[in-house]
């Protein structure tokens, strides 16, 4: 089914059910994983709600997600340790080698970049994570070869 | 078309399915534990021992810390076993079953709950939540059908009114009297609600009453329907919750099929219907106003009260909201009468409180005491006392809206009012236990920085309160804080409690109010002496390096993230303060015990 047909259910389902819009919002975000602009655009015009109260309840409740959320999680850790260390310059090594900023996913979805607090090795500062893998000691010039190893 | 059903035939088979069993606790604090592999172990071994016994699932029983929980009843008499894995199965299956006599490691399960009392969690553990067969042959729906075809709705409240009981959702309103308001409300519609939006960081009793009794909760709806001349129901429930949601939908879809819900409910004049809907992770959500536009698919924000609810809520129609716990107590009172459970507790508390206890506790878990009951016993009787021998501190009730008793008040009987009196609150239910490892203003930072992160930003005392007071333990907890902070700190929350618009606002300077009573020689330590007692606040720490044990191996130097270390292996090393980042590398890699925190 395309991807219009199944908000087009949606919908439907919930049009006419007194103050859904967040019921219809689950209902997406579980078929699609988040809730991509288009689609809120086209739920706006098939429930006949301005995309402004949509985007008023999505940007409101934290369980509601506006990017994809990728097939790697990739955390830097930016705890002062790894801060001192340099985790501020493998940030910037890893936007320019994903092409996208913190908190998003790349296009073909492998990637998502997030910041996190302390994970808690300070030893081995700067740490990059990696699903539950924890590389330590990396230098920005060893980005592309961790990276290369998810990127089958 | 809803089938026909006579609660007595259902019963009376129900009664008869014979009085050999095997139970498996499968909530999702069971399922994490592993409940999962353990039942179908159970149905494998079962089946390979060639025995026809009926194998179910039951929901949370509230021994959280003994999980995953098999409980096998032969005549012999019922027994449970803790911390089951796959390879205890084949024993419990093969000798304690086949042959009838207990295992060694079974507990027989009356003791399991001893100092306890079981109405709202009556059937947890007991029941199969995803059988409403097997809720009727608990007498189940006996109250319903009786208050439906004998009773009227007056009679319902009158009853609620004999019980006393008050919502165990935090505030404890009489729940009576909110149901009086809203049946003297004149609309064409009216809603019953039920808030199953759990949210305080370490409660979630709620959520063990929807997936171990969901039928006790939809009963307390309907009945609470009825009373208040309600057309339809809401279950407003957490998205997190997926397990209670599934069990929730699976009661409601079971009431619509034996025609306990819908038009002319057993027969009488009285039709109602229930509907779930999903909240989305906002804490605020938990305060009725805020609720109330979430259920309607707006943003959850506070509106200023009156109107009350009761007068206009839902869809500005009349609208009763009631969580969870009490709702699954109201069907408790109908059944055995508002006068039994009025006999319980002590005062203006009647009947029974649900607590999840936390923390440094030697078992944590849900338990449902009797109001009156003492913290102290909770604690150290019920809950086996503090883990790893250490000293109690204290105990902090109520949540993010709560606050702390110290121990020379442990023997404080648990009610509404004798924990407001300490300065703390009932709250849904939230039991933390402090030991000496915990730092007081590392906690109310924890809880502080809670609401200002849940804060939905329409009133500024939250707002901006918030933020300011977080800034001022940030600066304590770092060692930067001055004595006039306090008396900041004590003005704003001030402030926040008289001038903002909803419970959270009002209620979060709590933690910092009770603490500042009870510890404000801890906050005057962190200012002063630049001490944390239990050496949590880690920008007050220091690390230092023991000369006598150091054999000048130099890995600390060497893994140390910030070049703090100076020395060399002739002259000995030292940390340099200034240099210091704190985190503990050096200790960590340290063989002989040289570095020590301070």
């Amino acid at each position: 089914m395309s991807e219009d047909a199944r908000i087009e259910e949606v919908a439907a389902k919930w049009k006419d059910v007194p103050g859904s819009l967040i019921m219809a919002l689950h209902e997406v975000q579980e078929k699609l994983g988040y809730v991509p602009r288009e689609t809120a655009m086209e739920l706006a015009k098939e429930m006949h709600v301005p995309l402004a109260r949509i985007y008023e309840v999505l940007t409101f409740y934290s369980f509601f997600k506006l990017t994809p959320p990728g097939k790697h999680k990739v955390q830097v850790c930016l705890g002062t340790a790894c801060y001192l260390k340099g985790a501020a310059k493998l940030v910037e090594e890893l936007k320019d080698q994903l092409k996208i900023n913190e908190g998003e996913t790349t296009e073909d979805g492998m990637f998502e970049l997030e910041l996190v607090r302390c994970v808690g090795c300070c030893g081995l500062a700067p740490v990059v994570v990696i699903g539950e893998k924890v590389y330590g000691n990396v230098e920005p010039a060893e980005i592309a070869s961790i990276l290369s190893e998810y990127e089958k | 078309m809803a089938e026909k059903i006579c609660l007595e035939d259902i019963q009376k088979s129900q009664q008869e399915a014979g009085d050999t069993w095997i139970k498996v606790g499968m909530a999702t604090c069971g399922i994490a534990a592993g409940a999962d592999k353990v039942y179908k172990a159970v149905l494998k071994e079962v089946e390979s021992n060639g025995l026809n016994i009926p194998v179910m699932i039951t929901g949370c029983i509230g021994s959280c810390y003994a999980e995953p929980l098999v409980e096998v009843k032969t005549s012999e008499g019922q027994f449970m076993y803790t911390g089951v894995d796959e390879a205890m199965v084949s024993d419990i299956v093969g000798k304690h079953v086949a042959t009838g006599k207990s295992l060694p490691s079974g507990v027989p399960s009356d003791s399991f709950n001893e100092g306890q009392m079981r109405i709202a969690m009556r059937h947890c553990g007991i029941v199969d939540p995803e059988s409403i067969d097997s809720y009727i042959g608990n007498d189940g729906y006996a109250a319903l059908r009786k208050h439906l075809t004998e009773g009227t709705p007056e009679g319902v409240i009158e009853e609620m009114k004999k019980s006393g009981l008050r919502g165990r959702g935090g505030a404890g309103f009489p729940t009576f009297m909110k149901w009086t308001f809203a049946s003297k409300s004149k609309s064409d519609e009216k809603y019953i609600i039920c808030n199953a939006d759990e949210g305080d960081p370490g409660a979630y009793m709620d959520r063990s009453i929807l997936e171990g009794d969901p039928h006790a909760v939809v009963e307390g709806m309907i009945l609470g329907g009825y009373a208040i001349g309600a057309t339809k129901g809401f279950f407003y429930v957490r998205a997190e919750y997926p397990l209670a949601i599934r069990r929730l939908q699976k009661a409601i879809d079971a009431c619509k099929k034996y025609g306990i819900l819908g038009e002319n409910i057993f027969g009488s004049s009285f039709s109602f219907d229930i509907e779930i809907r999903l909240g989305a992770g906002a804490f605020v959500c938990g305060e009725e106003t805020a609720l109330i536009a979430s259920l309607e698919g707006k943003r959850g924000t506070p509106r200023p009260r009156p109107p009350f609810p009761t007068d206009k809520g839902a869809f500005e129609k009349p609208s009763v909201i009631n969580n969870v716990e009490t709702l699954a107590n109201v069907s408790a009172i109908l059944f055995k009468g508002g006068d039994w459970y009025g006999s319980i507790g002590v005062g203006k508390s009647t009947g029974t409180k649900v607590f999840a206890v936390t923390g440094k506790v030697k078992h944590s878990g849900l338990v449902e005491i009797p109001m009156g009951t003492t913290i102290r016993d909770v604690v150290f009787k019920i809950c086996g006392g503090i883990a790893k021998e250490k000293k109690i501190l204290a105990v902090q009730t109520g949540g993010p809206s709560g606050g702390v008793i110290t121990e020379q008040y442990l023997d404080t009987p648990i009610s509404y009012e004798s924990l407001a009196e300490l300065g703390s609150i009932m709250g849904s239910g939230g039991m933390i236990v402090m030991d000496e490892d915990d730092c007081i203003v590392d906690i109310a930072k924890f809880y502080l920085g809670f609401c200002v992160d849940e804060s939905c930003g329409k009133c500024s005392p939250c707002r901006i309160g918030g933020k300011k007071m977080l800034g001022l333990l940030e600066k304590i907890s770092e060692g930067k804080g001055e004595l006039g902070d306090l008396d900041k700190l004590k003005q704003i929350c001030h402030a926040m409690q008289k001038a903002s618009l909803c419970g959270l606002g009002q209620t979060a300077p709590n933690p910092i109010v009770s603490t500042l009573r009870y510890f404000e020689h801890e906050y005057k330590a962190h200012i002063t002496e630049h001490k944390c007692r239990a050496g949590v606040c880690q920008k007050l720490l220091k690390y230092l390096v023991v000369e006598d044990k150091c054999k000048r191996c130099g890995i600390c130097q060497k893994i140390c993230p910030a070049d703090a270390i100076e020395g060399d292996r002739k002259s000995g090393f030292t940390v340099i303060q200034d240099k210091c980042i704190k985190c503990g590398s050096c200790l960590d890699s340290c063989k002989f015990d040289a570095i020590v925190k301070k």
